[in-house]
């Protein structure tokens, strides 16, 4: 179970709303399932104690939400902001998608949310989920209830969170974490250590299953244009029919160098993808080899950062060093 | 639909001897919007311009494609062309069938495809062109010199000359350059500072020449006939305005133990100094290393003997904006350092000295008055060995000297063992060459006269090893016309050291965005045809910043880009570049990206009042181009993620037609 109880966040949410900081509040509530939790807008105490849901399932992101939530008219909106949100927050502070005047941000810890689909690799008809320590217990339609390992259910980017520290909030509930030493590259090394061969294969193996659903990109809070260039005839990119096998990566392609410098790594990509494609990896690929070449850097870290890529110093790398380094780093 | 003409050049053989320009005419005539296609032998000759402007008139052509050279070189004379017959300039492709396809193919197979599809992208480009006009900027008649060695000081007599205001930007405290280091100057061995000093002296006394010494250029930005300049101006602790140069203070600082870098180091001055007798501006400055005033707070010796008032120990570096139509790169040279050459003991043995050193030596304004001594002991060398190409043309030694001649070290060297021969007729000279180089007006009878009048003895081979024993130097090198080695007990060894652009050359390159090679001296638009001109409008090279020079042909190119200067700041209106960037405001996420990107600060963010389909009234944040400032370098355009931004003439879709065109 996470840290915050529900209970907590219901509390300052009407408060919030009572003493009049905010009129709307974003959080989640529950969908068909237990597991199947959803964005919504709550404006009312009533209305909370009614819907508003706060447990392992609660992985959406909230912070592109509020692009078009602090659009639609007076009085601030609450959003609830775990600290990989808040970094996204940030982000989208620093390309003024949003007035952070009409937010009000509270921060949540949180102990890493759970995977469904892991949870279903070893129980089937799923009805309720709860922690309880190390522990994850599944009521499930046929066996009973089940035990199963926390960390094992953990999805890839809370396995290897890399952050348990707020960077933007009003108010903080609860402790102030650190960022932590992740790990999270491991993965892309050993994709450079493939082969060439060995890693198209393996992107096409992953990218073959793509049904062009755009989840993804509906999800992904640095893919915030008011026009996005797939949904454009006159970008050139848009609906083309895929000629060859190569083609269907393009869409993942230009979409990841669409958002290099700004992803935050939030991994919402991979959450939403029902083809569980790790969409992640090709975003880290990039993150990885910007820190490489000019330095770490951490979109959303901070407000009006410049990231490296669209920045210049006297420092920066020359292009032949960069194919240098990029051969040992293919 | 355009109607398109396609006109092939065969440039004599240069593209018809590897392309089928026939071929290539009639592939093109069924590409799309394509109703008339042919080839001439010279496309840019009068007649074949002849050609285009019948067809233009005859077939009612809206865009042509002339598939020829490289557009840097004829893509303003079809422009031109096509504007004569009516048509918008910019209603023009060049498909670049030269350099990009038959020079570097030898197969006419393969050079008539590549051909082809070349024209086609420039075909398909053309489909989607639309008229663009360009609008005009302003020119400001003021120039900016930055250097103010004998290279800049000529550019800015002559653009002074014409009557328009010249700024200097000199980091040394005195302008001179290395000019006013030398001794005497060959060929005729009139004395550097009887030439130079006077030109000095009309740069101080020209009224439209403002000099600002002791500064360097910070900041660079704007674009040809308006760029913004921030000029930084170190303290030097000594109001400018006030110090008459009478040198009071120079004698009564108690600091006396600070090397005298216009000495090169081999002798002493004082903390408060001014460089030499002629120094311009004559004013003392402060060296903040050294003074003890400004270190412990304790002296104040100059301040009190200044009977004007003139030192100012609180004062600041000052920072000065100005605007310029044109700005002069004159950065200059310098010699490289010997530290890396442990063969000729240079960092071992004070005898061991480089030509500038020597230049110092014999001058009577260095540290010996003119007497050559060896700088040890203070004797006068009876052997001396001059080392030539040390550093240069050093292919094998790249990590310490430079792979290209420098030029200047074959004839100064000839003048220093004439010059040794002539003083000193008991001193025997060796001067060990790889070859002398003597192109140049009376240089190689200068050469000879060294050689045949004062026995000067030249040795065609390399010196291995210079290893100091007792109070000689044991020279052994080659002779490789005898075929032997030589052992030469030598008194003093002087090294013909490389010589390297200045080290402030790529920080300024990179302000000003103007190319450099690999070696970091500044590139020309145009090796034969545009020498002075940088690649960048309105930036232009004087001197050694371009490649190694001696002092006639400086002040040749010199006086070149004065007059380019001039023929600019003539202009009262500049036709500005049509092609700049445009935002579609309703695709535009006001990310700020493109700002970020932008360099030259063209793009700026606004609040604008849309009405949105819906009826209401939406205020967003939204690029917007300010089109006189745009270069149209498409920086922004890649940037953007959404696609907002664009490059007229180069629209994202007429890019992506070109792609589809060539990968079809």
């Amino acid at each position: 179970m996470q840290e915050i109880k529900r209970e907590i966040l219901t509390a300052k949410a009407a408060e919030l709303l009572e003493n009049g900081t905010v009129t709307r509040v974003l959080g989640w509530k529950r969908g068909e399932f237990d597991y199947d939790v959803t964005p919504a807008v709550f404006e009312s105490a009533a209305e909370l104690e009614e819907g508003f849901v706060w447990n392992d399932f609660c992985g959406a992101n909230f912070s592109k939400y509020l692009i078009k939530e602090t659009a639609k008219g007076e009085g601030k909106v609450l959003v609830f902001l775990k600290p990989c949100d808040t970094y996204s927050f940030n982000q989208l502070l620093t390309e003024h998608r949003f007035d952070r005047e009409k937010v009000y941000a509270v921060g949540v810890p949180c102990a890493g949310m759970l995977d469904i689909s892991r949870i279903k690799e070893s129980a089937e008809g799923v009805l309720a989920v709860r922690t309880e320590g190390d522990q994850v217990l599944v009521d499930t339609l046929y066996d009973g209830t089940l035990t199963l390992d926390r960390a094992e259910l953990l999805p890839d980017r809370c396995k290897h969170c890399k952050s348990k520290k707020h960077v933007a909030y009003d108010e903080l509930l609860g402790e102030e974490g650190e960022v932590l030493d992740s790990h999270r590259f491991d993965e892309v090394e050993a994709l450079e250590k493939m082969t060439p061969d060995e890693r198209f294969a393996f992107w096409q193996n992953e990218l073959s299953r793509c049904i062009r659903c755009n989840a993804c990109r509906d999800v992904c809070p640095a893919c915030t244009c008011e026009k996005c260039v797939f949904d454009n005839p006159e970008s050139g990119v848009e609906n083309k029919a895929a000629a060859t096998s190569f083609e269907e990566k393009m869409f993942h392609i230009i979409r990841a160098f669409h958002v290099v410098g700004r992803c935050t790594d939030c991994g919402e990509c991979s959450r939403v993808c029902p083809q569980h494609i790790p969409l992640h990896l090709l975003n880290r690929k990039f993150i990885k080899d910007i820190d490489n070449f000019y330095g770490e850097y951490q979109a959303g870290a901070e407000v009006g950062s410049r990231a490296p890529i669209v920045n210049y110093t006297e420092g920066d790398l020359e292009p032949g060093e960069a194919v240098k380094r990029g051969e040992t780093h293919a | 639909m355009q109607r398109i003409g396609v006109f092939v050049c065969h440039c004599g053989t240069n593209i018809a001897g590897t392309v089928d320009v026939k071929a290539v005419a009639e592939a093109l005539k069924t590409e799309p919007g394509v109703v008339f296609s042919t080839d001439y032998q010279y496309m840019c000759s009068q007649a074949g311009q002849d050609i285009i402007k019948n067809a233009i008139a005859e077939h009612k052509l809206t865009g042509i494609v002339v598939c020829s050279c490289s557009p840097r070189m004829h893509e303003t004379t079809f422009r031109k062309t096509a504007a004569a017959a009516g048509l918008n300039p910019y209603m023009v492709e060049i498909a670049n069938i030269r350099e990009q396809c038959s020079w570097v193919h030898k197969e006419m197979e393969v050079g008539t495809e590549k051909a082809i599809i070349l024209g086609k992208a420039a075909v398909a480009k053309v489909n989607l062109n639309t008229p663009l006009i360009p609008g005009e900027s302003p020119v400001t008649k003021r120039a900016l010199v930055i250097g103010g060695g004998i290279a800049g000081i000529q550019t800015a007599l002559d653009i002074a000359d014409a009557g328009f205001p010249v700024d200097i930007v000199e980091t040394k405290p005195t302008i001179g350059g290395k000019m006013a280091q030398l001794d005497k100057t060959f060929p005729t061995l009139d004395c550097a500072a009887c030439i130079l000093t006077p030109k000095m002296v009309d740069v101080a006394q020209n009224e439209k020449i403002r000099i600002f010494s002791y500064s360097e250029v910070t900041e660079v930005k704007g674009f040809v006939g308006s760029f913004d300049v921030t000029i930084k101006r170190r303290a030097r602790y000594v109001k400018e305005d006030v110090c008459t140069g009478c040198g009071l203070c120079t004698e009564k600082c108690p600091q006396k133990k600070v090397p005298n870098e216009f000495n090169l180091g081999m002798d002493n001055r004082r903390a408060i100094y001014i460089p030499f007798a002629q120094a311009v501006p004559k004013v003392a400055t402060i060296d903040p290393n050294y003074c003890t005033m400004l270190k412990t707070g304790k002296c104040g010796v100059c301040s009190k003997v200044c009977t004007v008032g003139a030192i100012d120990y609180k004062a600041q570096d000052e920072y000065v904006q100005e605007k310029y139509g044109a700005i002069v790169v004159a950065t200059g040279f310098n010699p490289i350092s010997m530290e890396k050459f442990d063969e000729y003991a240079y960092a071992q043995s004070k005898d061991v000295i480089t030509s500038l050193e020597f230049e110092r030596l014999t001058n009577a304004a260095g540290p010996t008055q003119g007497k050559l001594l060896r700088p040890s002991d203070g004797e006068h060398p009876h052997t001396i060995v001059f080392v030539q190409c040390v550093g240069s043309r050093c292919e094998s030694c790249a990590e310490k000297g430079k792979e290209y001649c420098s030029k200047i070290c074959c004839m100064y060297t000839a003048k220093h063992a004439m010059l040794t021969r002539d003083k000193y007729p008991d001193t025997d000279v060796y001067v060990f060459y790889i070859d002398v180089r003597t192109p140049g007006k009376n240089f190689d009878e200068f050469y000879r006269r060294a050689v045949e009048e004062y026995g000067v003895h030249y040795i065609k081979g390399m010196v291995g090893k210079v290893s100091p024993e007792g109070k000689k130097l044991k020279v052994q090198a080659s002779d490789l016309i005898a075929g032997k080695q030589l052992h030469i007990d030598a008194d003093l060894v002087v090294l013909a050291a490389a010589i390297e652009p200045d080290k402030s050359a790529r920080p300024l390159a990179t302000m000003l965005t103007a190319s450099m090679d690999t070696n970091d001296f500044f590139t020309e638009a145009h090796p034969k045809l545009r020498p002075v001109e940088s690649p960048t409008a309105g930036v232009f090279l004087s001197g050694a910043c371009q490649g190694p020079k001696d002092i006639p042909e400086t002040v040749s190119q010199a006086g070149a880009a004065a007059s380019k200067v001039i023929g600019l700041l003539c202009k009262d209106k500049l036709t500005g570049n049509p092609c700049v960037a445009h935002s579609n405001e309703w695709m535009c996420n006001g990310c700020s990206t493109c700002e970020k990107v932008c360099p030259y600060g063209a793009i700026t963010y606004i609040d604008k009042e849309f009405r949105m389909p819906d009826r209401t009234t939406k205020v967003r944040r939204v690029a917007s181009v300010n089109e006189a400032v745009c270069q149209g370098c498409g920086a922004c355009t890649v940037a953007c993620m959404s696609g907002a931004m664009d490059l007229k003439g180069f629209l994202n879709k007429q890019i992506m037609a070109e792609v589809d065109a060539i990968c079809k």
